[in-house]
């Protein structure tokens, strides 16, 4: 990659934060129907976005193995490339349920490190969990992926493949 | 003696350094196609939810502006740029050191009106707009609208209000992207006393 497909972050973070707050300010903040349309809306975003950048980050990667293999090309490669680090820690149940935990997770780092601002967490990640998701579903694995986060800035992103 | 006259002057023109390239600034860099795509998956979700153009663009310029609001911030404090001197410098900072440390590009300046109020940014690759086709039906949408809010919010925080818009766009057929910035007035109040 060169100097010309960089961007500074600063560019991306205020960007995010930035449509978080347009959409949640369009949904207005009656109550959890209301909420949950704007995260539909967010993880929708991300979708897209994981899609497109799954597309250009694999055109040149060997065909993957298995459902493994793809989960790990994720946590290494994808979220290198995108968060600039690497998935700290990938468990699975061999039956089609992955946790990926980062410890030090980018969009919320700046937020706070313990308990404050906890309750705001879910709008911070849904755009992430549609990245994943999207990404996933072009390289032909459905899922569903929630995040949770019991303290700042560590989440954890739950991916359950949905078998056809 | 000719020669410690020339380094003088020779250092006295160099109001500023591209952070850009420093090695504490890579860092920063991440990869811009997530920007490029997420700023497109923001544009398709406000031509859903609006129904007129008109207002997706206010819309863009509105969040841009917000964005303008604390990059600047940000740019001050990893940037030793201090107050420009005329607007003329402002430009050049603006092209050569924000668009570049920002977007990685360098925009041209040209285009200076008589009275040195009003200039063009000429951009020869908006990465914006990277893997973007407008549709017909979207003929008065201003795409990289976000760009002016940035350029005006962040301007606004250094005591400057300019006016910013697209005229041309390479979406639009246009061979070049062209933003035009012009100089309004300089914003008095709200300046801390004792401060210059």
């Amino acid at each position: 990659m060169n100097k010309q497909d960089m961007a500074d972050e600063a560019l991306f973070l205020l960007l995010h934060n930035e449509v978080i707050s347009c959409v949640y300010k369009a949904g207005g903040d009656q109550g959890d129907a209301e909420n949950g349309k704007c995260i539909t809306k967010l993880e929708n975003m991300g979708f897209r976005v994981g899609q497109g950048l799954i597309e250009r980050f694999t055109k040149d990667t060997a065909r993957f193995k298995d459902e493994l293999d793809i989960m790990k090309f994720v946590c290494k490669d994808f979220w290198t490339t995108v968060f600039k680090k690497q998935i700290d820690n990938l468990r699975t149940n061999h039956q089609g349920i992955y946790v990926l935990q980062d410890n030090k997770f980018r969009l919320i780092t700046q937020m706070s490190a313990g308990k404050q601002y906890l309750e705001h967490a879910p709008k911070y990640l849904a755009f992430s969990c549609g990245l994943i998701r999207g990404g996933l579903s072009n390289l032909g694995i459905k899922s569903i992926v929630t995040a949770e986060v019991s303290v700042m800035p560590a989440c954890k992103f739950q991916v359950m493949i949905q078998k056809l | 003696m000719s020669r410690q006259t020339n380094r003088g002057t020779e250092s006295k023109k160099m109001y500023w350094y591209l952070p850009f390239i420093s090695p504490t600034a890579s860092m920063h860099l991440m990869n811009s196609e997530l920007f490029t795509l997420t700023y497109g998956a923001l544009v398709t979700q406000l031509c859903k939810d609006y129904e007129n153009d008109e207002d997706v663009n206010k819309q863009l310029e509105k969040m841009g502006y917000n964005i303008g609001v604390r990059l600047i911030e940000d740019f001050l404090a990893r940037s030793s740029i201090g107050r420009c001197h005329d607007f003329r410098e402002t430009a050049d900072v603006i092209a050569k050191v924000a668009f570049k440390m920002y977007l990685g590009i360098t925009p041209t300046i040209t285009n200076w009106s008589p009275a040195g109020d009003e200039f063009s940014l000429i951009l020869e690759n908006n990465p914006l707009v990277d893997f973007v086709e407008l549709p017909d039906n979207h003929s008065t949408l201003v795409y990289s609208n976000l760009l002016c809010g940035v350029l005006r919010g962040a301007l606004e925080m250094v005591q400057m209000a300019v006016d910013v818009k697209f005229a041309q766009d390479t979406l639009k057929g246009d061979s070049v992207t062209e933003i035009r910035m012009k100089f309004i007035r300089r914003i008095e109040d709200n300046l801390p006393a004792g401060e210059e």
